[in-house]
């Protein structure tokens, strides 16, 4: 019984996602798009809530929901043409796209198939937050080093272009 | 120069020395009663329910209950702040509907049901009827992790008790920037997409110092489960000598006011309420809704401001733990009371312009929180 709703909440999350990603790519309308990923974000947050990844998804949600859409928003609602987007390029190459794409899947098939994942048992798996604390300031400081030195160079150049040219203030 | 005082000291006493102050806590404390009665049902059905089964009673009681609060919750605290503005600027308030006007509000509920549900020629059909329902949605969804007790046998009391509690609350307020700038875009309204706009910036802009105050409780706690945070602060001089804000004094006083601050801006609460200033914008991003619609805009708004007194109350002053041991109806007067203090300010403070708005933002607020994040870490790390 339990598991029977559980399955129907993850396979409509993930119709969901799938869906509003689709919209996403192929809508006209700029803002529906941007909100349609909203939609798709949440999505992904709630299957890492099924894998068990409860810091993960708080901060899927905090950081992608939160802050980047919320400023793509900003952005897409300052830009002038938003309906009736025509964005295809003037040469649409039906065949190598479909083949490319086509290597992709089955590639991705393949590997999800082949690798062993090493799943683990159902159930509660218990908090996470702790230990991957332990692991950003232990095994793996160095990376989340580099990765805020290039997010503060990544500020410091924004700051740096949006700057006024000659005013003092 | 003595008449401005006078007009000051009038403005910050008006709601001190107001009578129905006392009336509306009583009307406050029934609304509050709901998730006690509901505790005390845990208790009966503790009895009688299998153990099995006990987890999901408290679920659906809290649930219950807190769909309660927050379906009253706007209707009084709607009379609620019409009577402290009242009483703010020397008038009485809503008089007739009711003993004191107490029924003012279940009228004006009544008539926003009947009016008529506008929708804008040009407006954008499904942004304009997903807008209002995203926003109670969020506001509604964050309770999920607010608890309000502790049973004897240590079952928290919530609706989820989760182990990242305030990341949680963090991630979902931020939902609530979303419903507005969904709002002010659907309603193809410049003054709504202006309010909008306001209200996106100066959401994004004061989630980082919420979180990062919110940090600095975690550090000094080490858990980021709203239950632990409050009992590590049970004991103390009077029981209320190990709230948070008490701790490394001034260093968390400072923290609880600015979260505080934080949280009135991210309600857009005065005088943070440029994304609805009624002098400059007509309504800002709800210029263009009526009715029902409306309605759930101000649902939502008053569970939020509901939300931010509780959460500063649970993480700064102790949540249910107090002189009086374990109670959690001290839990709802503190909540309800800063709640009160946002009225309050709203009705003494003058609106901030944006560019001063923005400027308190990240030239003030954000610098002392990291100062007091890196602070009070460095002194938790030497104890």
């Amino acid at each position: 019984m339990e598991s029977m709703a559980s399955a129907a909440i993850f396979y409509g999350v993930a119709a969901l996602v799938l869906g509003s990603a689709l919209y996403v790519v192929v809508g006209r309308n700029l803002v529906h798009s941007a909100f349609a990923l909203v939609a798709a974000f949440f999505g992904v947050a709630v299957f890492y809530v099924y894998l068990g990844a409860d810091f993960l998804a708080g901060a899927q949600v905090l950081i992608y929901v939160g802050g980047i859409l919320t400023l793509l928003l900003f952005g897409v609602m300052l830009t002038n043409r938003i309906y009736n987007l025509n964005l295809r390029s003037g040469a649409i190459q039906v065949v190598p796209g479909a083949l490319s794409a086509g290597l992709v899947f089955a590639l991705l098939v393949w590997i999800i198939q082949s690798v062993d994942w090493g799943a683990m048992d159902a159930g509660d798996p218990g908090p996470t937050s702790e230990s991957i604390g332990r692991l950003l300031v232990g095994d793996y400081l160095l990376p989340f080093e580099i990765a805020s030195v290039l997010l503060l160079i990544a500020l410091m150049g924004a700051a740096m272009l949006v700057r006024r040219r000659g005013s003092r203030s | 120069m003595i008449t401005r005082f006078r007009q000051i000291e009038m403005r910050l006493m008006g709601p001190l020395t107001m009578i129905p102050i006392v009336l509306c806590l009583v009307v406050l404390g029934t609304i509050a009663a709901l998730p006690v009665v509901a505790t005390i049902l845990s208790e009966l059905v503790a009895d009688f329910v299998p153990p099995a089964l006990q987890h999901l009673t408290i679920v659906v009681l809290g649930t219950a209950g807190f769909v309660g609060i927050l379906a009253l919750n706007p209707i009084y605290s709607i009379w609620l702040e019409r009577k402290v503005a009242a009483h703010v600027q020397d008038r009485l308030g809503p008089m007739r509907v009711g003993w004191h006007g107490l029924l003012q509000s279940f009228a004006d509920g009544v008539k926003l049901l009947f009016k008529e549900d506008l929708v804008p020629r040009d407006a954008d059909r499904v942004l304009f009827g997903a807008a209002p329902m995203l926003a109670v949605a969020s506001a509604f969804a964050a309770f999920a992790i607010v608890p309000w007790g502790v049973r004897e046998d240590g079952t928290v009391l919530a609706v989820a008790n989760l182990n990242i509690g305030v990341l949680y609350f963090i991630a979902i307020t931020s939902l609530g920037a979303l419903s507005v700038l969904m709002a002010g875009w659907g309603s193809n309204n410049k003054y709504a997409l202006y309010g909008g706009m306001r209200a996106a910036a100066q959401m994004v802009s004061y989630e980082i110092p919420t979180a990062i105050l919110v940090l600095v409780v975690v550090a000094q706690v080490g858990s980021l489960s709203i239950p632990e945070i409050v009992n590590a602060q049970a004991g103390g001089i009077l029981g209320v000598g190990d709230w948070l804000i008490f701790q490394l004094f001034p260093l968390n006083l400072i923290a609880f006011v600015l979260f505080f601050i934080c949280g009135l801006a991210e309600t857009n609460r005065t005088p943070f309420d440029i994304p609805e200033a009624e002098s400059e914008l007509v309504a800002g991003f709800h210029t263009e809704y009526s009715g029902m619609r409306f309605a759930f805009f101000f649902l939502a708004e008053y569970g939020n401001m509901l939300l931010v007194s509780m959460l500063a109350a649970l993480l700064f002053l102790g949540g249910w733990v107090g002189p009086f041991g374990s109670n959690p109806l001290l839990f709802f007067v503190k909540g309800f009371g800063l709640v009160v203090v946002q009225m309050w300010l709203r009705w003494t403070l003058p609106r901030l312009r944006v560019d001063q708005l923005m400027g308190i933002c990240w030239k003030y607020v954000i610098p002392i929180s990291f100062f007091l994040l890196v602070v009070t870490t460095v002194i938790k790390g030497l104890l």
